[in-house]
Protein backbone atom coordinates (compact mmCIF):
# COMPACT_ATOMS: atom_id res chain seq x y z
CA UNK A 1 0.00 0.00 0.00
CA UNK A 2 2.53 2.63 1.45
CA UNK A 3 4.81 1.52 -1.80
CA UNK A 4 2.30 1.72 -4.25
CA UNK A 5 1.71 5.49 -3.01
CA UNK A 6 5.16 6.32 -2.94
CA UNK A 7 5.25 5.38 -6.60
CA UNK A 8 2.20 7.42 -7.53
CA UNK A 9 3.55 10.31 -5.52
CA UNK A 10 7.08 10.08 -7.12
CA UNK A 11 5.45 9.99 -10.60
CA UNK A 12 3.27 13.09 -10.09
CA UNK A 13 6.29 15.07 -8.44
CA UNK A 14 7.98 14.13 -11.84
CA UNK A 15 5.32 14.73 -13.72
CA UNK A 16 4.81 17.93 -12.30
CA UNK A 17 8.82 19.42 -13.19
CA UNK A 18 8.07 18.36 -16.66
CA UNK A 19 5.00 20.28 -17.03
CA UNK A 20 7.04 23.69 -16.22
CA UNK A 21 10.12 22.32 -18.67
CA UNK A 22 8.16 21.73 -21.23
CA UNK A 23 5.57 25.06 -20.92
CA UNK A 24 7.90 27.85 -20.48
CA UNK A 25 9.06 27.86 -23.91
CA UNK A 26 5.93 28.42 -25.65
CA UNK A 27 5.55 31.12 -27.09
CA UNK A 28 2.77 33.60 -26.28
CA UNK A 29 1.51 33.42 -29.82
CA UNK A 30 0.13 29.46 -28.89
CA UNK A 31 -1.03 30.39 -25.44
CA UNK A 32 -4.58 30.40 -25.99
CA UNK A 33 -4.06 27.13 -27.93
CA UNK A 34 -2.10 25.96 -25.41
CA UNK A 35 -4.39 26.52 -22.37
CA UNK A 36 -7.04 24.72 -25.18
CA UNK A 37 -4.52 21.79 -25.35
CA UNK A 38 -4.19 21.04 -21.83
CA UNK A 39 -7.55 21.30 -21.17
CA UNK A 40 -8.09 18.44 -23.48
CA UNK A 41 -5.35 16.57 -21.72
CA UNK A 42 -7.01 16.42 -18.54
CA UNK A 43 -10.59 14.72 -20.22
CA UNK A 44 -8.14 11.83 -19.71
CA UNK A 45 -10.36 11.59 -16.41
CA UNK A 46 -12.61 9.67 -19.01
CA UNK A 47 -10.67 6.46 -18.61
CA UNK A 48 -11.76 6.95 -14.66
CA UNK A 49 -15.15 7.42 -15.42
CA UNK A 50 -15.10 4.56 -17.29
CA UNK A 51 -13.47 2.22 -14.53
CA UNK A 52 -15.77 3.49 -12.40
CA UNK A 53 -19.25 1.93 -14.13
CA UNK A 54 -17.19 -0.96 -13.93
CA UNK A 55 -17.41 -0.62 -9.98
CA UNK A 56 -20.94 0.66 -9.70
CA UNK A 57 -23.34 -1.54 -8.25
CA UNK A 58 -26.31 0.26 -7.08
CA UNK A 59 -28.53 3.17 -8.60
CA UNK A 60 -26.52 5.65 -7.07
CA UNK A 61 -23.31 4.23 -8.71
CA UNK A 62 -24.62 4.52 -11.58
CA UNK A 63 -26.24 7.59 -11.54
CA UNK A 64 -22.50 8.91 -10.58
CA UNK A 65 -21.05 6.95 -13.04
CA UNK A 66 -23.09 8.41 -15.95
CA UNK A 67 -23.01 11.88 -15.12
CA UNK A 68 -19.20 11.54 -15.08
CA UNK A 69 -19.46 9.58 -18.37
CA UNK A 70 -20.99 12.90 -19.77
CA UNK A 71 -18.48 15.21 -18.57
CA UNK A 72 -15.31 14.10 -19.01
CA UNK A 73 -16.25 13.07 -22.62
CA UNK A 74 -17.29 16.08 -23.41
CA UNK A 75 -14.27 17.62 -22.16
CA UNK A 76 -11.86 15.03 -24.08
CA UNK A 77 -13.71 15.25 -27.40
CA UNK A 78 -14.84 18.86 -27.23
CA UNK A 79 -11.20 19.94 -25.80
CA UNK A 80 -9.23 18.43 -29.00
CA UNK A 81 -11.51 19.68 -31.46
CA UNK A 82 -11.27 23.23 -30.61
CA UNK A 83 -7.54 22.71 -30.49
CA UNK A 84 -7.27 21.42 -33.51
CA UNK A 85 -9.69 23.72 -34.90
CA UNK A 86 -7.33 26.87 -34.10
CA UNK A 87 -4.60 25.67 -34.84
CA UNK A 88 -5.32 24.64 -38.40
CA UNK A 89 -6.31 28.49 -38.71
CA UNK A 90 -2.53 29.47 -38.49
CA UNK A 91 -0.65 29.89 -41.34
CA UNK A 92 2.98 30.92 -42.43
CA UNK A 93 1.47 32.35 -45.46
CA UNK A 94 -1.34 34.03 -46.66
CA UNK A 95 -4.54 31.06 -47.95
CA UNK A 96 -4.05 30.26 -51.30
CA UNK A 97 -1.26 32.44 -52.47
CA UNK A 98 1.58 29.42 -52.88
CA UNK A 99 4.59 32.00 -53.57
CA UNK A 100 4.74 34.17 -50.27
CA UNK A 101 3.61 37.59 -50.15
CA UNK A 102 -0.29 38.59 -50.27
CA UNK A 103 -1.08 37.59 -53.54
CA UNK A 104 -4.38 38.31 -53.65
CA UNK A 105 -7.20 39.18 -56.01
CA UNK A 106 -7.87 43.08 -56.74
CA UNK A 107 -10.39 43.51 -54.92
CA UNK A 108 -8.88 42.13 -51.79
CA UNK A 109 -11.86 39.52 -50.84
CA UNK A 110 -10.78 35.92 -50.30
CA UNK A 111 -11.33 33.51 -47.42
CA UNK A 112 -13.94 33.76 -44.79
CA UNK A 113 -15.38 37.18 -44.24
CA UNK B 1 1.37 -8.47 -11.45
CA UNK B 2 0.01 -10.32 -14.52
CA UNK B 3 1.33 -10.39 -18.00
CA UNK B 4 -2.04 -8.44 -19.19
CA UNK B 5 -1.61 -6.25 -16.56
CA UNK B 6 2.07 -5.13 -17.22
CA UNK B 7 1.14 -4.36 -20.90
CA UNK B 8 -1.80 -1.98 -20.21
CA UNK B 9 0.28 -0.22 -18.20
CA UNK B 10 2.97 0.23 -20.85
CA UNK B 11 0.47 1.39 -22.73
CA UNK B 12 -0.63 3.81 -20.26
CA UNK B 13 2.65 4.91 -19.76
CA UNK B 14 2.77 5.58 -23.31
CA UNK B 15 -0.27 7.73 -23.81
CA UNK B 16 1.03 10.12 -20.96
CA UNK B 17 4.20 10.09 -23.23
CA UNK B 18 2.35 11.31 -26.01
CA UNK B 19 0.83 13.88 -24.06
CA UNK B 20 4.66 15.19 -22.86
CA UNK B 21 4.98 14.90 -26.73
CA UNK B 22 2.22 16.67 -27.83
CA UNK B 23 2.44 19.99 -25.34
CA UNK B 24 6.40 19.81 -26.25
CA UNK B 25 5.08 20.43 -30.32
CA UNK B 26 3.39 23.55 -29.27
CA UNK B 27 6.24 25.26 -28.93
CA UNK B 28 6.06 26.27 -32.56
CA UNK B 29 3.17 27.05 -34.35
CA UNK B 30 4.65 24.84 -37.30
CA UNK B 31 4.64 21.79 -35.50
CA UNK B 32 1.64 22.95 -33.34
CA UNK B 33 -0.86 20.92 -35.46
CA UNK B 34 1.26 17.75 -35.40
CA UNK B 35 1.52 18.10 -31.14
CA UNK B 36 -2.10 17.96 -31.06
CA UNK B 37 -2.89 15.01 -33.54
CA UNK B 38 -0.16 13.26 -30.68
CA UNK B 39 -1.55 14.06 -27.97
CA UNK B 40 -5.35 12.83 -29.44
CA UNK B 41 -3.38 9.41 -30.32
CA UNK B 42 -2.37 9.26 -26.57
CA UNK B 43 -5.31 9.82 -25.56
CA UNK B 44 -7.28 7.31 -28.12
CA UNK B 45 -5.14 4.39 -27.07
CA UNK B 46 -5.45 5.28 -23.32
CA UNK B 47 -9.68 4.74 -23.36
CA UNK B 48 -9.10 2.24 -25.75
CA UNK B 49 -6.43 0.01 -23.50
CA UNK B 50 -9.48 1.23 -20.58
CA UNK B 51 -12.03 -0.52 -22.68
CA UNK B 52 -9.77 -4.43 -23.58
CA UNK B 53 -8.79 -3.82 -19.38
CA UNK B 54 -12.97 -3.47 -18.74
CA UNK B 55 -13.55 -6.28 -21.34
CA UNK B 56 -11.03 -8.51 -19.92
CA UNK B 57 -12.20 -8.45 -16.41
CA UNK B 58 -15.45 -9.08 -16.99
CA UNK B 59 -17.14 -7.29 -13.98
CA UNK B 60 -19.25 -4.69 -15.40
CA UNK B 61 -22.91 -5.20 -15.50
CA UNK B 62 -24.89 -4.73 -18.31
CA UNK B 63 -26.30 -1.79 -16.81
CA UNK B 64 -22.98 -0.59 -16.77
CA UNK B 65 -21.88 -0.77 -20.39
CA UNK B 66 -25.36 0.82 -21.19
CA UNK B 67 -24.48 4.04 -19.01
CA UNK B 68 -21.03 4.15 -19.42
CA UNK B 69 -21.57 4.38 -23.53
CA UNK B 70 -24.68 6.22 -23.35
CA UNK B 71 -22.71 8.46 -20.79
CA UNK B 72 -19.55 8.82 -23.20
CA UNK B 73 -21.85 9.39 -26.54
CA UNK B 74 -23.79 12.35 -25.28
CA UNK B 75 -21.05 14.27 -23.52
CA UNK B 76 -19.27 13.42 -26.95
CA UNK B 77 -21.44 14.67 -29.47
CA UNK B 78 -22.15 17.84 -26.78
CA UNK B 79 -18.35 18.52 -27.00
CA UNK B 80 -18.21 17.98 -30.72
CA UNK B 81 -20.74 20.32 -31.36
CA UNK B 82 -19.43 23.17 -28.84
CA UNK B 83 -16.39 22.87 -30.77
CA UNK B 84 -17.78 23.18 -33.99
CA UNK B 85 -19.78 25.89 -33.38
CA UNK B 86 -18.02 27.92 -30.85
CA UNK B 87 -16.97 31.57 -31.87
CA UNK B 88 -13.27 31.83 -31.88
CA UNK B 89 -14.10 35.11 -29.52
CA UNK B 90 -15.91 32.67 -26.97
CA UNK B 91 -13.01 30.86 -26.29
CA UNK B 92 -12.63 31.62 -22.97
CA UNK B 93 -15.83 30.71 -21.71
CA UNK B 94 -15.68 27.30 -23.58
CA UNK B 95 -12.03 26.28 -21.89
CA UNK B 96 -14.10 27.41 -18.65
CA UNK B 97 -16.91 25.36 -19.31
CA UNK B 98 -14.46 22.27 -19.85
CA UNK B 99 -12.78 22.85 -16.93
CA UNK B 100 -16.35 22.77 -15.10
CA UNK B 101 -16.85 19.41 -16.67
CA UNK B 102 -13.38 17.86 -16.08
CA UNK B 103 -13.43 18.78 -12.28
CA UNK B 104 -16.78 17.59 -12.32
CA UNK B 105 -15.89 14.47 -13.23
CA UNK B 106 -12.97 14.18 -11.45
CA UNK B 107 -14.47 14.79 -7.91
CA UNK B 108 -17.34 12.17 -8.70
CA UNK B 109 -14.67 9.76 -9.80
CA UNK B 110 -13.60 10.29 -5.87
CA UNK B 111 -17.04 10.90 -4.73
CA UNK B 112 -18.06 7.02 -5.96
CA UNK B 113 -14.73 6.00 -4.79
CA UNK B 114 -15.75 6.63 -1.17
CA UNK B 115 -19.32 5.77 -1.07
CA UNK B 116 -18.24 2.60 -2.25
CA UNK B 117 -15.78 1.84 0.16
CA UNK B 118 -17.64 3.16 2.68
CA UNK B 119 -19.98 0.85 2.30
CA UNK B 120 -17.42 -1.91 2.24
CA UNK B 121 -16.64 -3.89 5.74
CA UNK B 122 -13.05 -3.15 5.51
CA UNK B 123 -13.55 0.61 5.87
CA UNK B 124 -12.23 3.54 4.11
CA UNK B 125 -8.03 3.27 4.09
CA UNK B 126 -6.46 6.63 5.23
CA UNK B 127 -3.83 7.08 2.36
CA UNK B 128 -6.82 6.94 0.08
CA UNK B 129 -9.12 8.85 2.03
CA UNK B 130 -6.66 11.66 1.55
CA UNK B 131 -6.17 11.80 -1.76
CA UNK B 132 -10.08 11.20 -2.23
CA UNK B 133 -10.78 14.33 -0.35
CA UNK B 134 -8.80 16.39 -2.03
CA UNK B 135 -9.99 15.34 -4.97
CA UNK B 136 -13.34 16.17 -4.19
CA UNK B 137 -12.13 19.19 -2.58
CA UNK B 138 -10.48 20.53 -5.48
CA UNK B 139 -12.82 18.84 -8.36
CA UNK B 140 -16.20 20.73 -6.63
CA UNK B 141 -14.59 23.61 -6.27
CA UNK B 142 -13.34 24.19 -9.90
CA UNK B 143 -16.38 22.78 -11.02
CA UNK B 144 -18.93 25.89 -9.44
CA UNK B 145 -15.84 28.27 -9.75
CA UNK B 146 -15.83 27.71 -13.59
CA UNK B 147 -19.29 27.84 -13.98
CA UNK B 148 -19.41 31.15 -12.57
CA UNK B 149 -16.32 32.44 -14.59
CA UNK B 150 -17.97 31.17 -18.06
CA UNK B 151 -20.93 32.66 -17.09
CA UNK B 152 -19.35 36.42 -16.47
CA UNK B 153 -17.36 36.44 -19.62
CA UNK B 154 -20.76 34.96 -21.36
CA UNK B 155 -22.63 38.07 -19.79
CA UNK B 156 -24.93 35.92 -18.24
CA UNK B 157 -23.73 36.72 -14.84
CA UNK B 158 -22.73 40.06 -13.54
CA UNK B 159 -19.49 40.42 -14.82
CA UNK B 160 -18.88 43.29 -11.96
CA UNK B 161 -17.27 42.23 -9.13
CA UNK B 162 -19.89 41.19 -6.97
CA UNK B 163 -19.38 41.81 -3.09
CA UNK B 164 -21.76 41.74 -0.09
CA UNK B 165 -20.89 42.68 3.38
CA UNK B 166 -19.39 39.51 4.58
CA UNK B 167 -18.30 38.01 1.51
CA UNK B 168 -15.42 37.42 2.50
CA UNK B 169 -16.46 35.64 6.18
CA UNK B 170 -18.76 33.58 4.02
CA UNK B 171 -15.47 32.44 2.21
CA UNK B 172 -13.74 32.17 4.89
CA UNK B 173 -16.91 29.84 6.39
CA UNK B 174 -16.65 27.30 3.57
CA UNK B 175 -13.17 26.99 3.79
CA UNK B 176 -13.32 26.33 7.29
CA UNK B 177 -16.50 23.93 6.45
CA UNK B 178 -14.91 22.09 3.90
CA UNK B 179 -11.67 21.40 5.36
CA UNK B 180 -12.61 20.85 8.96
CA UNK B 181 -15.04 18.17 7.83
CA UNK B 182 -12.44 16.80 4.95
CA UNK B 183 -10.45 16.31 8.33
CA UNK B 184 -12.94 14.52 10.58
CA UNK B 185 -13.59 11.97 7.79
CA UNK B 186 -9.77 10.87 7.66
CA UNK B 187 -10.69 9.63 10.89
CA UNK B 188 -14.36 8.48 10.84
CA UNK B 189 -15.27 7.59 7.40
CA UNK B 190 -19.22 8.68 7.11
CA UNK B 191 -21.13 9.54 3.71
CA UNK B 192 -23.08 12.07 5.39
CA UNK B 193 -20.26 14.59 6.38
CA UNK B 194 -18.63 13.91 2.44
CA UNK B 195 -22.39 15.71 1.48
CA UNK B 196 -21.05 17.67 3.86
CA UNK B 197 -17.77 19.03 2.03
CA UNK B 198 -18.99 18.15 -1.03
CA UNK B 199 -21.34 21.43 -0.63
CA UNK B 200 -19.11 23.19 1.54
CA UNK B 201 -16.73 23.13 -1.53
CA UNK B 202 -19.20 23.78 -4.52
CA UNK B 203 -20.23 27.33 -2.28
CA UNK B 204 -16.86 27.94 -1.88
CA UNK B 205 -16.04 27.86 -5.69
CA UNK B 206 -19.05 30.19 -6.59
CA UNK B 207 -18.07 32.94 -3.44
CA UNK B 208 -14.64 32.70 -5.16
CA UNK B 209 -15.11 33.72 -7.89
CA UNK B 210 -18.11 36.27 -8.09
CA UNK B 211 -15.91 38.81 -5.98
CA UNK B 212 -13.57 38.95 -9.30
CA UNK B 213 -14.18 41.32 -11.94
CA UNK B 214 -14.52 40.39 -15.91
CA UNK B 215 -11.10 41.69 -16.76
CA UNK B 216 -9.33 39.26 -14.58
CA UNK B 217 -11.78 36.53 -15.60
CA UNK B 218 -8.99 34.74 -17.88
CA UNK B 219 -6.05 34.65 -15.32
CA UNK B 220 -8.81 32.60 -13.07
CA UNK B 221 -9.86 30.40 -15.94
CA UNK B 222 -5.87 29.59 -16.32
CA UNK B 223 -6.29 28.61 -12.38
CA UNK B 224 -9.17 27.03 -12.62
CA UNK B 225 -7.83 24.89 -15.39
CA UNK B 226 -4.76 23.92 -13.64
CA UNK B 227 -6.98 23.04 -10.39
CA UNK B 228 -8.24 20.66 -12.99
CA UNK B 229 -6.03 18.85 -13.46
CA UNK B 230 -4.63 18.91 -9.85
CA UNK B 231 -7.84 17.07 -9.05
CA UNK B 232 -7.50 14.55 -12.17
CA UNK B 233 -4.29 13.60 -10.83
CA UNK B 234 -5.94 13.09 -7.38
CA UNK B 235 -8.33 11.23 -9.60
CA UNK B 236 -5.22 9.04 -11.07
CA UNK B 237 -4.00 8.57 -6.98
CA UNK B 238 -7.91 6.94 -6.35
CA UNK B 239 -7.92 4.69 -8.72
CA UNK B 240 -4.34 3.71 -8.78
CA UNK B 241 -4.27 4.86 -12.54
CA UNK B 242 -0.54 6.38 -14.16
CA UNK B 243 -1.97 7.74 -16.93
CA UNK B 244 -4.40 10.29 -14.79
CA UNK B 245 -1.72 11.17 -12.37
CA UNK B 246 0.82 12.15 -15.09
CA UNK B 247 -1.91 13.62 -17.48
CA UNK B 248 -3.47 16.08 -14.33
CA UNK B 249 0.22 16.84 -13.13
CA UNK B 250 1.08 18.17 -16.71
CA UNK B 251 -1.89 20.21 -16.70
CA UNK B 252 -1.45 21.26 -13.31
CA UNK B 253 2.05 22.48 -13.78
CA UNK B 254 1.24 24.23 -17.21
CA UNK B 255 -1.50 25.89 -15.84
CA UNK B 256 0.36 27.36 -13.55
CA UNK B 257 3.06 28.51 -15.31
CA UNK B 258 0.36 30.49 -18.10
CA UNK B 259 -1.53 31.57 -14.92
CA UNK B 260 1.84 33.34 -14.03
CA UNK B 261 2.90 34.66 -17.14
CA UNK B 262 -0.72 35.79 -17.53
CA UNK B 263 -0.64 37.31 -14.03
CA UNK B 264 2.58 39.23 -14.68
CA UNK B 265 1.74 40.46 -18.32
CA UNK B 266 -1.58 42.25 -16.69
CA UNK B 267 1.32 44.18 -14.29
CA UNK B 268 -1.18 41.68 -11.28
CA UNK B 269 -0.52 39.76 -8.63
CA UNK B 270 -2.63 36.94 -8.47
CA UNK B 271 -3.05 37.76 -4.70
CA UNK B 272 -4.85 41.24 -5.91
CA UNK B 273 -6.68 38.89 -8.28
CA UNK B 274 -7.98 36.31 -5.75
CA UNK B 275 -8.88 39.68 -3.61
CA UNK B 276 -10.87 40.75 -5.95
CA UNK B 277 -13.13 44.11 -6.44
CA UNK B 278 -10.71 45.36 -9.07
CA UNK B 279 -11.62 44.29 -12.94
CA UNK B 280 -13.82 46.88 -14.12
CA UNK B 281 -12.40 50.24 -13.94
CA UNK B 282 -15.61 51.88 -14.24
CA UNK B 283 -16.09 52.17 -10.29
CA UNK B 284 -12.88 53.65 -10.31
CA UNK B 285 -11.66 57.54 -9.58
CA UNK B 286 -13.13 59.47 -12.51
CA UNK B 287 -10.08 62.05 -12.19
CA UNK B 288 -10.80 65.06 -13.42
CA UNK B 289 -11.96 64.58 -16.97
CA UNK B 290 -9.13 64.29 -19.92
CA UNK B 291 -6.57 66.51 -19.05
CA UNK B 292 -5.69 67.90 -22.25
CA UNK B 293 -6.71 68.48 -25.88
CA UNK B 294 -8.13 65.49 -27.84
CA UNK B 295 -7.70 65.75 -31.64
CA UNK B 296 -10.85 63.69 -33.64
CA UNK B 297 -10.11 62.59 -36.83
CA UNK B 298 -12.34 61.22 -39.93
CA UNK B 299 -12.27 58.30 -42.09
CA UNK B 300 -10.95 60.24 -45.14
CA UNK B 301 -8.21 61.90 -43.19
CA UNK B 302 -7.40 58.63 -41.56
CA UNK B 303 -7.23 56.96 -44.48
CA UNK B 304 -4.80 59.74 -46.50
CA UNK B 305 -2.28 58.83 -43.71
CA UNK B 306 -2.35 55.63 -44.07
CA UNK B 307 -2.28 56.07 -47.73
CA UNK B 308 0.62 57.46 -47.99
CA UNK B 309 2.66 55.80 -45.21
CA UNK B 310 5.74 53.69 -45.63
CA UNK B 311 4.91 51.35 -42.50
CA UNK B 312 2.01 50.87 -40.84
CA UNK B 313 1.91 49.13 -37.60
CA UNK B 314 -1.93 47.61 -36.17
CA UNK B 315 -2.36 47.54 -32.52
CA UNK B 316 -5.40 45.44 -32.09
CA UNK B 317 -6.79 45.38 -28.59
CA UNK B 318 -9.57 43.56 -26.37
CA UNK B 319 -12.24 46.89 -28.09
CA UNK B 320 -11.16 44.55 -31.45
CA UNK B 321 -12.29 41.38 -30.49
CA UNK B 322 -15.39 42.37 -28.53
CA UNK B 323 -16.49 43.63 -31.56
CA UNK B 324 -15.26 40.80 -33.51
CA UNK B 325 -13.83 43.06 -36.20
CA UNK B 326 -10.62 41.05 -36.68
CA UNK B 327 -11.82 40.23 -40.62
CA UNK B 328 -12.14 44.15 -41.02
CA UNK B 329 -9.12 44.98 -39.94
CA UNK B 330 -7.04 41.91 -41.98
CA UNK B 331 -9.13 43.25 -44.78
CA UNK B 332 -7.67 47.19 -44.15
CA UNK B 333 -4.43 45.52 -44.14
CA UNK B 334 -4.51 43.48 -47.30
CA UNK B 335 -5.48 47.16 -49.15
CA UNK B 336 -2.81 49.26 -47.63
CA UNK B 337 0.04 45.96 -48.53
CA UNK B 338 -1.66 45.63 -52.10
CA UNK B 339 -0.35 49.26 -52.35
CA UNK B 340 2.82 48.83 -50.98
CA UNK B 341 3.16 49.59 -47.52
CA UNK B 342 4.26 48.34 -45.40
CA UNK B 343 1.82 46.16 -42.17
CA UNK B 344 2.38 44.23 -39.43
CA UNK B 345 0.72 43.71 -35.96
CA UNK B 346 1.80 44.69 -32.87
CA UNK B 347 0.40 41.95 -30.36
CA UNK B 348 0.81 42.60 -26.14
CA UNK B 349 1.04 39.59 -24.37
CA UNK B 350 -2.65 39.96 -23.13
CA UNK B 351 -4.26 41.56 -25.94
CA UNK B 352 -7.75 39.99 -26.45
CA UNK B 353 -8.90 38.05 -23.34
CA UNK B 354 -6.11 36.02 -22.51
CA UNK B 355 -2.73 35.29 -23.95
CA UNK B 356 -2.02 34.35 -27.12
CA UNK B 357 -6.13 34.90 -27.94
CA UNK B 358 -5.44 37.85 -30.33
CA UNK B 359 -2.98 35.28 -32.49
CA UNK B 360 -6.14 32.67 -32.67
CA UNK B 361 -8.68 36.00 -33.39
CA UNK B 362 -6.45 37.04 -36.23
CA UNK B 363 -5.41 34.11 -37.40
CA UNK B 364 -9.09 33.05 -37.92
CA UNK B 365 -9.53 36.11 -40.22
CA UNK B 366 -6.43 34.23 -42.26
CA UNK B 367 -3.36 36.70 -41.47
CA UNK B 368 -0.58 35.44 -41.56
CA UNK B 369 1.57 34.71 -37.87
CA UNK B 370 5.08 35.69 -39.27
CA UNK B 371 3.03 39.33 -39.99
CA UNK B 372 2.80 39.41 -36.08
CA UNK B 373 4.98 41.05 -33.87
CA UNK B 374 5.14 39.98 -30.00
CA UNK B 375 5.89 42.97 -27.85
CA UNK B 376 9.44 42.99 -27.55
CA UNK B 377 9.90 42.02 -31.35
CA UNK B 378 7.66 45.42 -32.16
CA UNK B 379 8.84 48.06 -29.65
CA UNK B 380 12.06 48.87 -31.38
CA UNK B 381 10.38 49.26 -34.65
CA UNK B 382 7.46 51.78 -33.49
CA UNK B 383 10.34 55.15 -34.44
CA UNK B 384 9.98 53.44 -38.08
CA UNK B 385 6.04 53.52 -38.53
CA UNK B 386 4.34 56.28 -39.97
CA UNK B 387 1.26 55.34 -38.58
CA UNK B 388 0.36 53.20 -35.50
CA UNK B 389 -3.36 52.15 -35.72
CA UNK B 390 -4.50 51.70 -32.45
CA UNK B 391 -7.89 49.84 -32.50
CA UNK B 392 -9.74 48.92 -29.45
CA UNK B 393 -6.63 48.85 -27.39
CA UNK B 394 -6.29 50.66 -23.93
CA UNK B 395 -4.32 50.25 -21.07
CA UNK B 396 -1.63 48.40 -22.70
CA UNK B 397 -0.67 51.53 -24.91
CA UNK B 398 -0.41 53.96 -22.06
CA UNK B 399 2.83 55.93 -21.37
CA UNK B 400 1.64 56.48 -17.84
CA UNK B 401 3.11 53.07 -17.32
CA UNK B 402 6.54 54.09 -17.48
CA UNK B 403 6.12 56.20 -14.66
CA UNK B 404 6.07 55.40 -11.12
CA UNK B 405 2.48 55.94 -8.62
CA UNK B 406 -0.29 55.16 -11.23
CA UNK B 407 -2.59 51.97 -11.37
CA UNK B 408 -0.40 50.84 -13.91
CA UNK B 409 3.19 51.70 -13.31
CA UNK B 410 5.59 49.29 -13.99
CA UNK B 411 3.02 47.22 -16.71
CA UNK B 412 4.87 46.28 -19.99
CA UNK B 413 2.91 48.29 -22.55
CA UNK B 414 3.76 49.05 -26.19
CA UNK B 415 5.56 51.75 -27.37
CA UNK B 416 3.03 53.09 -29.53
CA UNK B 417 3.83 56.71 -29.02
CA UNK B 418 7.74 56.67 -30.69
CA UNK B 419 5.29 56.52 -33.76
CA UNK B 420 5.71 59.19 -35.96
CA UNK B 421 1.41 59.53 -35.66
CA UNK B 422 -1.07 57.98 -34.18
CA UNK B 423 -4.43 56.96 -35.51
CA UNK B 424 -6.76 55.69 -32.19
CA UNK B 425 -10.47 53.74 -33.39
CA UNK B 426 -12.28 54.00 -30.10
CA UNK B 427 -15.79 54.15 -29.32
CA UNK B 428 -15.34 56.90 -26.35
CA UNK B 429 -12.85 58.33 -24.26
CA UNK B 430 -14.12 56.10 -21.41
CA UNK B 431 -11.36 54.10 -19.71
CA UNK B 432 -9.97 50.69 -19.88
CA UNK B 433 -9.01 48.37 -16.79
CA UNK B 434 -7.23 50.07 -15.30
CA UNK B 435 -9.88 53.36 -14.60
CA UNK B 436 -7.27 56.05 -15.41
CA UNK B 437 -6.49 58.94 -18.61
CA UNK B 438 -4.68 57.21 -21.20
CA UNK B 439 -1.74 59.41 -21.93
CA UNK B 440 -1.77 58.26 -25.42
CA UNK B 441 -4.90 59.83 -26.23
CA UNK B 442 -3.68 63.65 -25.50
CA UNK B 443 -0.41 63.36 -27.28
CA UNK B 444 -0.21 66.10 -29.98
CA UNK B 445 1.08 63.15 -32.69
CA UNK B 446 -2.16 61.39 -31.56
CA UNK B 447 -5.42 61.92 -33.48
CA UNK B 448 -8.42 59.97 -32.15
CA UNK B 449 -11.43 58.31 -34.47
CA UNK B 450 -14.47 57.57 -32.78
CA UNK B 451 -16.45 55.04 -34.08
CA UNK B 452 -17.07 50.97 -33.19
CA UNK B 453 -14.22 48.89 -34.28
CA UNK B 454 -15.50 47.09 -37.08
CA UNK B 455 -17.49 50.29 -38.66
CA UNK B 456 -14.34 51.89 -38.49
CA UNK B 457 -12.63 49.63 -39.97
CA UNK B 458 -15.09 49.41 -43.06
CA UNK B 459 -15.14 52.70 -43.54
CA UNK B 460 -11.46 53.46 -43.80
CA UNK B 461 -10.94 50.05 -45.66
CA UNK B 462 -13.47 51.75 -48.64
CA UNK B 463 -11.49 55.38 -47.86
CA UNK B 464 -8.40 53.58 -48.71
CA UNK B 465 -9.79 51.86 -52.11
CA UNK B 466 -10.94 55.18 -52.96
CA UNK B 467 -7.75 57.09 -52.96
CA UNK B 468 -5.55 53.91 -54.36
CA UNK B 469 -7.70 52.81 -56.76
Amino acid sequence: MTSTLLTDITIFVLAVLVGFEVISKVPATLHTPLMSAANSIHGIVLVGAMLIAVTAGNALGYVLAFIAAVFAAMNVVGGYVVTGRMLKMFHRRPVGAPDGRAAVSADGREGPA
Amino acid sequence: MSGFTWVTQLIYVAAAACFVLGLHLMNNPASARRGNQISTGGMVIAVATTFAIIVHAGLISATGWAVMIAGALIGGGAGLYVARTVQMTAMPQLVSVFNAVGGGAAALVAIHDYVNLAGASAGVPEATTVTTLLDVLIGAVTFSGSIIAAGKLQGLINASPVQFPGSRAVNIAMAVIGIGAAIYLIVTPSVGVLIIVIVAALVFGVTMVMPIGGADMPVVISLLNAFTGTAVAMAGFVIGNWALIIAGALVGASGGILTKLMADAMNRSLRNIMIGGFGTGDAQVAVAGPAGDVRSTTADDAAIQLAYAQKVIIVPGYGLAAAQAQHQAAELAKVLEEHGVEVSYAIHPVAGRMPGHMNVLLAEANVPYPQLKEMDEINPEFPRADVALVVGANDVTNPAARRPGTAISGMPILDVDNAKTIIVIKRSMGHGYAGIDNELYTNPKTSMFFADAKSALTELTAAVKTLVG
